[in-house]
């Protein structure tokens, strides 16, 4: 195993954490500051893909359709909010899960009916296309560091404006306490529908990073949102550090794991042996984690204080 | 006689919250012994330790002497302590009768019987039945939970603590909410208990302490400030600053 | 005296024609209703298994399509390497093999499952047993030799002495005999002492376990038998499709058959079939009109969970359905 597939793998690792990162933040912020389950938020990932590929096409350069669909995709997530999410804020957790997968029934729908069965591939302009040198001997995507570049960003980001902002402490106000900051003359119904923009500006973003590498395609939130959900089981739903850290250890766990599973397998059975069962362990590691850290843990590894 | 029930040195703390301060107290086997103290003072946490739902930060509990610190609910069920709920906590959905039957049914070694029908376990209708009667509830056996008055609710929540044969009865609040009616008619079932069960009772109306209490220990602050008999209480001057003199 | 059977006279009357409808179609030359009706009445048993533990207990199990997958595989691998070799222990076409596998994977995946998920409640138990089921989907879907994301195609039936189910109206019967049989087991495991127990646990746990009930076993042993109920049904549908795919177990599924459920009528002994059979109507009629049948559908479920009274969970919370 040399240290050069290790390193690339690692970043790759992170890269998918990072993205993750991306999803489940949108997630956890609606989940624990509007008490609210999306099961759409997958959809606004699809779609936030979707669109940039569009408008790649459309200006002609991925950069440009980028800026333009992530205020895009904050207006879908806006009028998303202020039609369906809103109706299901006083009801049951399942009310939320049985409407919002109706609204991911809708959405898909319509993504087929506008863009097709097959999916569409984002080409990126060149100098995005190329490689860069680590070291000597190791090279990286040139737009794999980008991807990682903007989900630090993001992170750093969303981790300066909840604890540095007005905003972000009216966020963290209005999670546990709803009616003293709607009594402080905060318009908690905007602040809202903002944090649920927010959400998806940030899940359409992840989107719009990966499909260039995955393409665009129907199926893509809804694989997306599991994996999100694991990350927020593990990291303990509600909290933006568990999070975090969550995604970053599922992501290198699953890349990692897919890359070497089979190496460390052949270290103690036979090299087909090895072959057979590695694949299979390795599409449930993350399921694994997740069964063990429940067990040990039921309520996440950070679990936010209780309101 | 010792003690049924000791609680020793018990501290609850949320956060920065000090919910239970070092609290002492004990029960002597056949007691009538009523909790009083302001709101906030701790008696429903105190209550939820007792039962098992609630764990101390520190301090024991001690029942016929074997330390229950830290057995989960369902066990300390069966060694024969039950609670009342303040807010009615019965199964809405099933009958009168099917709610005490269940409770019945918890005393079985298991549950793990799927064919026969419920209804039809006779020991288990016919001692539902028995304990209908005694909190006077027997015509309405065969009615929906739901479609009780409030007053029943609470008889029928003794009901649900009587099934389980509890020598040690926690009741929180039994005669919240009724009228003066039904609080007579609770003050002469809680009076006909006495003796057979211990039990701690948690109340606010006053008359119906006095009326049934042999002991008082009042709670404040999370914290026992005075025990004793309901006039010495009466009598008492750190009560009557901290409590009484204010009703 | 309760009536849980639902309303009485019309749900036996359902079944009737639910039996003897397909038939005659079937009989005057049209084999299409029959078809449907078999499709039905596998999806119905499924629909009865999640009633089990979502309408009497109170647990929202997101996931249970993936004992459907399950059980489908269970016929579906053995079947496989029968035919094309490979794994002898397990190869077979025996019937009472393939069925005793799909129930016995089903009981394991969810006694492994629920004792994990069962430790937590609310939106993290739905999350949980999402993620289960999803890690069996990724699971079969890695696996190349059972054709991954192509499924595996399977031209054959489980044989059983003295029964054909290659007879489109044997495998019918049989369908609807097991439905009939795991409606009355049901019946008769809600009003025992451990359905009392359920239900209990369902109405309020806080208290079931102050009066000295360890409902977590119970509630675990009765998320096993149904897995085993929907594994079952799955060993159904794995052979009456001759195509088994990792689709069989993806959540959208599970939401299919939890719409099935809370429309029929939760806590209710024939609202699972009255819910099949309303699905089941709503796809053929929908997609008659539209390939993208999705979207109305979609647009109904979100319709009524915004506009019921109380929502979804009003009906969930033990009114008797139809």
């Amino acid at each position: 195993m040399d240290t050069t597939l290790l390193v690339v793998q690692g970043l790759n690792g992170l890269q998918l954490g990072l993205l993750l990162f991306l999803v489940a933040s949108g997630l956890t912020l609606v989940f624990g500051i509007l008490d609210f389950v999306n099961l759409a938020h997958g959809s606004l990932y699809m779609v936030g893909a979707f669109i940039c590929a569009s408008l790649t096409f459309y200006f002609d350069s991925f950069l440009i359709a980028l800026v333009v669909s992530l205020p895009l995709i904050g207006i879908f997530g806006y009028l998303f909010e202020i039609i369906v999410a809103r109706k299901l804020y006083e009801r049951d957790h399942l009310d939320h899960v049985l409407g919002t997968f109706g609204a991911i029934l809708v959405i898909d729908t319509v993504a087929h009916i506008i863009w097709g069965a097959n999916g569409i591939s984002v080409p990126l302009p060149d100098y995005l296309e190329g490689q860069v040198s680590l070291t000597s001997d190791i090279q990286i995507p040139v737009f794999r560091l980008l991807i990682i570049a903007a989900g630090l960003a993001s992170a750093a980001g969303l981790f300066w404006m909840v604890n540095y902002t007005r905003l972000g402490m009216l966020i963290r106000a209005g999670a546990s306490n709803r009616t003293m900051v709607s009594a402080l003359g905060v318009d908690i119904k905007t602040l809202f529908s903002l944090v649920f923009a927010m959400g998806a500006v940030l899940a359409g973003l992840a989107g719009m990073l990966i499909a260039p590498i995955t393409e665009a395609s129907l199926g893509m939130g809804n694989n997306i949102i599991i994996t999100a959900f694991v990350v927020i089981i593990v990291g303990g739903i509600g909290s933006m550090k568990g999070a975090f850290i969550a995604a970053i250890i599922i992501g290198v766990i699953d890349t990692l794991g897919r890359a070497f599973l089979d190496d460390i397998f052949a270290l103690f059975m036979s090299s087909e042996a090895a072959e057979n069962s590695a694949p299979a362990i390795s599409s449930m590691l993350i399921y694994l984690l997740m069964a063990s850290v429940l067990y040990f843990k039921p309520a996440g590894l950070f679990p936010p204080k209780v309101r | 006689m010792s003690a049924i029930l000791q609680v020793q040195n018990l501290v609850k703390q949320y956060g920065g919250l000090t919910a239970t301060d070092d609290l002492n107290l004990e029960l002597i086997p056949g007691e009538l012994h009523a909790i009083i103290g302001p709101n906030g003072a701790g008696k429903t946490t105190l209550v939820s330790q007792l039962s098992g739902f609630v764990t101390p930060t520190s301090g024991k509990i001690i029942y016929k002497g074997k330390d229950i610190t830290h057995q989960p609910p369902h066990t300390r069920a069966h060694m024969g302590i039950a609670r009342t709920y303040q807010i009615t906590s019965l199964i809405l959905d099933m009958t009168v009768q099917e709610n005490i039957a269940l409770a019945l049914q918890a005393r079985d070694g298991h549950s793990f019987r799927f064919f026969k029908p419920a209804r039809s376990v006779k020991r288990l209708q016919n001692g539902a039945m028995e304990i209908l009667e005694k909190v006077g509830l027997a015509e309405k056996a065969q009615m929906k939970t739901s479609e009780l008055s409030h007053g029943e609710h609470r008889n029928m929540e003794l009901g649900v603590a009587l099934a389980a044969h509890a020598e040690l009865l926690l009741l929180d609040e039994p005669m919240a909410g009724l009228g003066p009616d039904e609080t007579g008619k609770m003050i002469e079932l809680l009076t006909s208990l006495k003796g057979d069960h211990t039990i701690l009772l948690i109340e606010h109306d006053m008359d119906a302490v006095f009326a049934l209490a042999d002991r008082i220990s009042v709670l404040v602050y999370g914290h026992v400030i005075a025990t004793g008999t309901p006039d010495e209480i009466r009598s008492n001057e750190k009560v009557q600053h901290a409590y009484l003199g204010e009703e | 005296m309760r009536n849980i059977l639902g309303k009485g006279l019309s749900s036996w009357g359902m079944m009737v024609l639910l039996l003897v409808v397909p038939l005659v179609f079937y009989y005057t030359g049209n084999a299409f209703y029959l078809d449907l009706a078999t499709r039905l009445v596998i999806l119905a048993i499924a629909a009865v298994g999640l009633n089990f533990v979502l309408g009497f207990g109170g647990l929202i199990s997101f996931g249970h399509a993936a004992f459907l997958g399950l059980g489908a595989y269970a016929v579906g691998i053995p079947a496989y390497h029968e035919i094309y070799g490979g794994w002898d222990a397990v190869a077979s076409t025996n019937g009472f093999f393939h069925f005793g596998l799909a129930i016995g994977v089903g009981a394991l995946f969810a006694l492994f499952t629920g004792a994990i998920s069962l430790k937590v409640k609310g939106v993290h138990f739905i999350m949980i047993t999402m993620a289960f089921a999803q890690m069996i989907y990724y699971l079969i879907m890695s696996i190349e030799e059972y054709g991954g994301d192509d499924g595996l195609v399977i031209d054959m039936r489980s044989e059983f002495p003295l029964i054909s189910l290659d007879d489109p109206i044997q495998f019918f019967l049989i369908s609807f005999t097991s439905l009939a049989l795991i409606m009355w087991l049901v019946h008769l495991m809600v009003n025992s002492r451990f359905g009392m127990v359920l239900r209990g646990s369902k109405g309020n746990e806080a208290r079931m376990v102050s009066i000295g009930y360890p409902t977590y076993r119970y509630r675990l042993v009765a998320y096993v038998i149904s897995g085993a109920i929907c594994g079952y049904a799955g060993a159904l549908l794995g052979n009456f499709t001759a195509f088994i795919s990792p689709e069989m177990m993806d959540w959208s599924r599970s939401g299919n058959l939890m719409f099935m459920v809370i429309l029929g009528g939760v806590a209710t002994i024939f609202g699972p079939v009255w819910g099949a059979i309303a699905f089941i109507v709503l796809e053929e009629i929908l997609s008659g009109y539209t390939v993208y049948w999705h979207l109305p559908f979609g647009l109904m479920l979100v319709l009524v969970v915004m506009f019921s009274r109380g929502g979804i969970s009003a009906l969930l919370r033990g009114k008797e359905g139809k």
